[in-house]
């Protein structure tokens, strides 16, 4: 299964759209990699690696990230990997985050996933 | 110009110099940022310092790299990942050398500021830390490598001037951009710092 790693300043925020996830996605490897090391504000290097070591199956990681530094964080974390199977999805995290989950306990691949998390960007939540 | 015990040396000081303006600086970034660029940057050269002596024997190159690995895990902020790859790319240009002149100063700042231009995806005049960086690294071209002394205090002018410029900008990247026209009359906490490390180096010569 594809697996997803939430990236977040905020260790609360993080954990909240794992757990927001789990309600649709009870199977998937799913992650968490937010705060500093001592649960402070930012962004931490060895966190998101270790969460998106432990979401790899083999079957390919997403990586969703908040903004800044949570996104150069990542961004040297694949360049350290140089796992061609590890993402990052560029998308609003909650909604994206939903989507991508449910895609994934669904048995979808890791690019089709991307893409569909990523469309999660066009979707409004007010109709007009 | 300097050899790897030097630059060990050269280490510390800026480290100590990023904590006497650690306050400082997380005041500028209180106005216009996240509050945290001081303490962050503060807790990364505290563990470049700490780890020193594993490398301190090793090639100026080498030193370099683990000095931007040391700051992209300890950092937190933004600064982490910008600052790391800075020094990693200049790591890259000087690696197996012991002894580096001033012609190699200046390929270590070009790809370390090349770096952050690839990392933070930013332009001169977005009031970050490319509106120090990019003028100094002109200016210290512009003197030459004939005379170091004069070169880095070149750098040094046009630092600072790139700091007082950014007071007059509106932040178009980061967490300040949020801010638009409330950005103005503040200088920028990145661009500040480089100031103090490229002054910190200049002094120690």
């Amino acid at each position: 299964m594809v697996g997803i790693v939430i990236v977040s300043h905020s260790e609360t925020l993080a954990k909240g759209v794992v757990e927001f996830c789990r309600i649709m996605a009870k199977n998937i490897p799913i992650e968490a990699a937010g705060g500093l090391d001592d649960g402070g504000i930012g962004t931490s290097f060895e966190k998101i690696m270790g969460a998106v070591e432990r979401a790899q199956q083999g079957d390919g990681v997403l990586i969703l990230m908040d903004l800044g530094s949570a996104v150069m964080t990542t961004e040297m974390v694949l360049e350290t990997l140089g796992d061609d199977t590890v993402h990052m999805v560029d998308c609003p995290l909650v909604e994206g985050a939903m989507e991508a989950a449910i895609l994934a306990e669904g048995g979808m691949d890791v690019l089709a996933v991307k893409a569909e998390a990523e469309s999660a960007r066009e979707v409004r939540k007010i109709n007009k | 110009m300097t050899n790897n015990a030097k630059v060990v040396e050269l280490l510390k000081q800026i480290s100590d110099k990023i904590d006497e303006n650690a306050q400082f600086l997380t005041e500028l970034d209180a106005a216009i940022g996240d509050s945290d660029h001081g303490i962050n940057m503060a807790r990364g050269f505290k563990k470049v310092v700490e780890d020193l002596p594993g490398v301190a024997e090793q090639d100026i190159g080498a030193i370099l790299k683990k000095v931007g690995m040391i700051l992209v895990s300890t950092v937190g902020g933004a600064s982490g990942p910008l600052y790391g790859t800075a020094f990693m790319k200049a790591g890259g240009v000087v690696s197996g050398k012991m002894e580096i002149n001033a012609d190699d100063f200046l390929e270590i700042l070009e790809a370390g500021i090349g770096g952050v231009q690839m990392r933070g995806k930013a332009e001169k005049g977005e009031k970050t830390m490319l509106d120090a960086m990019l003028p100094a690294l002109d200016a210290m071209k512009a003197a030459g490598t004939a005379d170091t002394r004069a070169m880095l205090d070149a750098g040094v002018a046009a630092a600072k001037e790139g700091v007082e410029y950014t007071k007059t900008i509106i932040a178009t990247k980061g967490r300040a951009s949020y801010l638009g026209e409330r950005s103005i009359g503040h200088q920028d906490p990145g661009a500040t710092s480089f100031t103090v490390i490229l002054e910190t180096i200049a002094e120690a010569y």
